[in-house]
């Protein structure tokens, strides 16, 4: 031993690394354990599992996966203990700051930094909201704008109430949800702005959030201008033609201290890129096989951080593939790469699909998770490749704020499938 | 009664040039006082500006703009370095066309040889492609700066007046000047601080503060500069400072890394009257981008993170306005480049002082013009790994984005000048400055921030005035 000069962090080896404690990791943990796996290591930036549930004090969680209503924090809590009865290590205020092709994860916390090389490494980092920069919204940057799970988490985790008079841009769930919750707690929201002709969110919130509240809601409106030198005095709100540009003469100010923002999620694949991993532009997550491996064998992703979920039960479901997955990738002896048997592609009126790729499985049939760009009534949705019609099947209404599904016949899934909507019953 | 306190000189004004004024007097050995009227230095045309060390080639020969920027920039990388701020000697490019183009670039070049600036080439064809290989293919010839570069300019101001604090200076922000009265050889500023020099570099207010001072006729308008912020991962389109030919109202829209990685791209210029607010127009933002698309085809415009934009003082001259009345020093017109000559500026200032007498012949060896700044970002793993053992709070990020962990926070809430407002703490440590905008991190820097000032959450403020950022305590939120 002596006075050698330490170049790199020694590496640490781990079987599986799960990257974010959010519904989506842990449920992949907790499906690799049950599976099989041992070496087990999530690691988690903030100082609690949940990721976002914990401020999401709502309820309406779980129905599909438990059965019940449950709150954000009791549906985390259950997969918390799950991951808990297993004996799962969770590291908490452990950042990733480096994901490399190779499965090696640099990863940062208060102990120090430490570099992980992964057997199998599974992606579940979630995403961010889309903040008001990226948006042509002009005027001066005062206080009183926030986005609306900055809002949330003011008001539910903190008790802070961000401010009394209040326009929302964007009918997004969080920003719907954020309605009814700022109205209970005595403010009073004004309008609820869409820039699109139909509602981003579940209809259900629609419903429960405003409706209930008599909350206005405007669709084809934007926020273009906002005032206030201090803090926000006032916004300028107008409708919007079908290329979303405001109609002149159509502006309407209205008096405010509070603008919140819910327009729109992006995926935080920042490591992902990183990586090299190859991604969907449409939605800004990893291509995935339906097993949910990404373009790197042995990287796979689930969540929020592969494509914006309306329902968590749906993200913990895809968790539960993606742990499947990293677990028979782990018990395999030999890792022969594969490529992939058939591409998905969305056309007409479906804007995306996930997984993109189909590989060898023994499923027989392969589901498909996608959202529409449109809302459709008593439409026909088609899957087909160079081979004919793979499948076509009536549906009665989807809508691009609910996520869709269909199961596909897995042995006529080759070369190039596309999947869309038939143009009748276009609503 | 009044206690009136009394220092060498007092500098009017937190920007960039005040900061680097006061600092400079007190290596001068000089007791400096520096009045802020905002709730913090670099709040106005400091904190929004393109953060170009420009190579000196474009004022007339002559002009102070042309002797100072030269001078500046040459002072810049031994000036960083002292106060550990972010700097890069990027160079630029002056892109144009065909014939005509060319012989605008002539012209730059052979003013900016007169001027003094070294590292000036003409570059053509292939060479301008290896160069800078996402240039508009109409863009067949440039004007090459090897000097020019990229500076924050906020951190610059914030380092400044830190160091010149760790080194006896004292700030008081929240002070605007009201009343400056000549008496006893000197000056008496509020009725309560005196000195016998006084710097007013209250940037867009100079002519104001001047005035209160018996120094009438200066005149200024705001000149507003729009820009638009692209995220880190678009910063490597270009590697240099790409501008077109200057025209009457500037240089032009740029497109640049910044000295933090991320793109740039403005500024406009928009002259308007007196008292002219920061907001950013359809028109300015449309302006930007169809120009930058022109500059730069491939520029990716869907990864904007914010605009915002700066007001620049504009003067009667067109020059920087550097006048001299008995120990009374007024800076007006300090437009573009005043944040490359500011070093010169200062350096100029404390020479003309010391002249007039103005200055105590005190030895100046006590000046330690070192100041470190702490960041792991910066750091090896390895580096990074020793530090954090150290003191855990590095190994604690608060901005995921920006990667900004709770050490610096504090640091940014306890070194000089420490930061009172969100803003401060953006300004100095980057955390709500990524793609996030701070939607994650707000929250935890409220906290932090009234548990190191011991401040209630909801006294916290974004920057000035009534600009709290939570309004009060919910129903059920009084702990």
């Amino acid at each position: 031993m002596g006075s050698e000069i330490r170049t790199a962090l020694p590496e640490v080896k781990v079987g599986l690394l799960v990257i974010g404690a959010g519904p989506a990791g842990l449920a992949a943990a907790v499906a690799a354990y049950d599976r099989g796996v041992r070496d087990i290591l999530i690691c988690e930036r903030q100082d609690f599992a949940g990721g976002i549930l914990p401020q999401c004090i709502h309820n309406g969680f779980g129905l599909k996966r438990f059965g019940e209503e449950l709150t954000g924090p009791e549906y985390a809590g259950r997969y918390e203990k799950m991951a808990e009865e297993r004996g799962i290590r969770i590291e908490y205020g452990a950042t990733v700051t480096k994901l490399s092709n190779d499965r090696r994860v640099t990863v940062l916390s208060e102990s120090g930094m430490k570099v992980y090389a992964a057997d199998a490494v599974i992606l579940a980092m979630g995403c961010r909201e889309r903040p008001r920069g990226a948006l042509p919204v002009v005027g001066t940057r005062p206080a009183g704008i926030y986005t609306a799970g900055c809002a949330q988490k003011m008001v539910n985790r903190m008790g802070l109430l961000p401010g009394r008079e209040i326009v929302i841009l964007g009918s997004g769930d969080i920003g719907l949800i954020m309605a009814r919750r700022m109205t209970l707690e005595g403010a009073h929201v004004k309008a609820v702005c869409e820039v699109m002709d139909h509602p981003g969110g579940l209809r259900r919130n629609i419903v429960q959030c405003l409706d209930d509240f008599g909350i206005p809601l405007y669709l084809s409106t934007t926020v273009v201008e906002v005032e206030g030198e201090d803090r926000v005095t006032a916004v300028t709100v107008a409708e919007v033609d079908e290329r979303r540009r405001p109609i002149p003469g159509t502006e309407r100010r209205i008096e405010c201290d509070t603008l919140l923002l819910s327009v729109g999620l992006i995926p935080e694949n920042e490591l992902t890129r990183q990586a090299g991993i190859e991604i969907d532009p449409v939605t800004n997550g990893a291509a995935v096989r339906e097993n949910r491996e990404t373009s790197i064998p042995g990287v796979f992703a689930c969540g929020n951080v592969l494509h914006v979920h309306d329902l968590v039960d749906f993200v913990s479901e895809e968790g539960e593939i993606a742990g499947n997955a990293a677990a028979d990738y782990l018990a395999k002896q030999e890792k022969i790469e594969t490529a992939p048997v058939a591409r998905v592609t969305a056309k007409n009126g479906v804007r995306y699909t996930v997984p993109e790729l189909i590989g060898e499985g023994e499923t027989k049939n392969v589901t498909v998770f996608f959202r529409v760009s449109d809302s459709f009534r008593d439409a026909t949705l088609v899957a087909e490749n160079e081979n004919g019609v793979i499948l076509s099947k009536k549906v009665r209404r989807m809508v691009p704020g609910e996520m869709q599904r269909v199961d596909l016949p897995r042995e006529k899934l080759v070369g190039e499938v596309t999947l869309s909507v038939a143009p009748q019953g276009n609503s | 009664m009044y206690t009136i306190t009394q220092y060498d000189a007092i500098v009017v004004g937190g920007g960039v040039i005040g900061c680097l004024c006061a600092r400079e007097l007190t290596r001068l050995g000089a007791r400096v006082l520096v009045l802020e009227a905002k709730s913090d230095v670099a709040a106005g045309t400091t904190a929004a500006n393109s953060g170009i060390v420009h190579a000196g080639f474009d004022a007339e020969t002559g002009t102070n703009k042309a002797k100072l920027n030269v001078r500046g920039s040459a002072m810049m990388p031994g000036l960083t370095r002292d106060l550990s701020v972010r700097y890069r000697q990027i160079g630029a490019l002056v892109a144009a066309k065909g014939d005509e183009g060319l012989a605008g670039l002539s012209i730059l070049l052979e003013r900016g040889r007169k001027n003094g600036v070294a590292g000036l080439s003409i570059v053509r064809g292939e060479a301008l492609r290896a160069l800078e290989p996402n240039l508009s293919p109409d863009l067949d010839c440039a004007l090459y700066a090897e000097t020019s570069g990229v500076v924050c300019p906020y951190g610059l101001a914030i380092a400044a007046m830190g160091n010149a604090m760790d080194n006896g200076a004292t700030l008081l922000r929240n002070t605007p000047v009201t009343s400056i009265e000549k008496c006893g050889g000197g000056y008496l500023v509020n009725s309560i601080y005196y000195a016998p020099a006084v710097i007013d570099a209250a940037g867009l207010a100079a002519h104001k503060v001047a005035a209160l001072a018996g120094i009438g006729g200066l005149k200024q308008h705001p000149r507003r500069g729009e820009y638009l912020l692209l995220d880190r991962t678009c910063g490597g389109v270009v590697s240099h400072t790409v501008f077109t030919l200057p025209t009457k109202a500037g240089k032009g829209i740029l497109v640049s890394p910044t000295a933090d990685g991320n793109l740039l791209l403005g500024p406009t210029a928009e002259d308007l009257p007196e008292g002219a607010n920061c907001a950013v127009t359809a028109a300015g933002q449309d302006k930007i981008m169809a120009t930058a698309k022109a500059m730069v085809p491939s520029v990716p415009l869907g990864g904007r993170i914010t605009s915002f934009s700066g007001l620049r003082a504009v003067g009667e001259s067109g020059d920087f306005e550097i006048s001299y009345n008995d120990g009374f020093v007024v800076l007006t017109g300090i437009e573009s480049p005043g944040l490359s000559a500011a070093p010169a500026i200062a350096e100029l200032i404390g020479e003309k002082l010391g002249e007039a007498g103005l200055l105590p012949e005190k030895p100046t060896s006590g000046f330690d013009p070192i100041r470190t700044v702490v960041r792991p970002k910066e750091m090896t793993d390895v580096e990074r790994d020793a530090l954090i053992r150290r003191d855990p709070a590095y190994g604690r990020i608060v901005c995921r984005c920006e990667e900004v962990s709770e050490g610096e926070i504090r640091d940014a809430l306890r070194q000089n000048p420490p930061a009172l407002t969100l803003d401060g703490i953006k300004r100095r440590t980057r955390a709500m400055m990524g793609r996030c905008q701070g939607g994650f991190c707000t929250p935890s820097l409220l906290s932090l921030l009234s548990r190191e000032r011991g401040i209630d959450e909801t006294e916290v403020k974004k920057n000035e005035g009534e600009s709290f950022v939570a309004h009060e305590r919910t129903k059920g939120g009084n702990r």
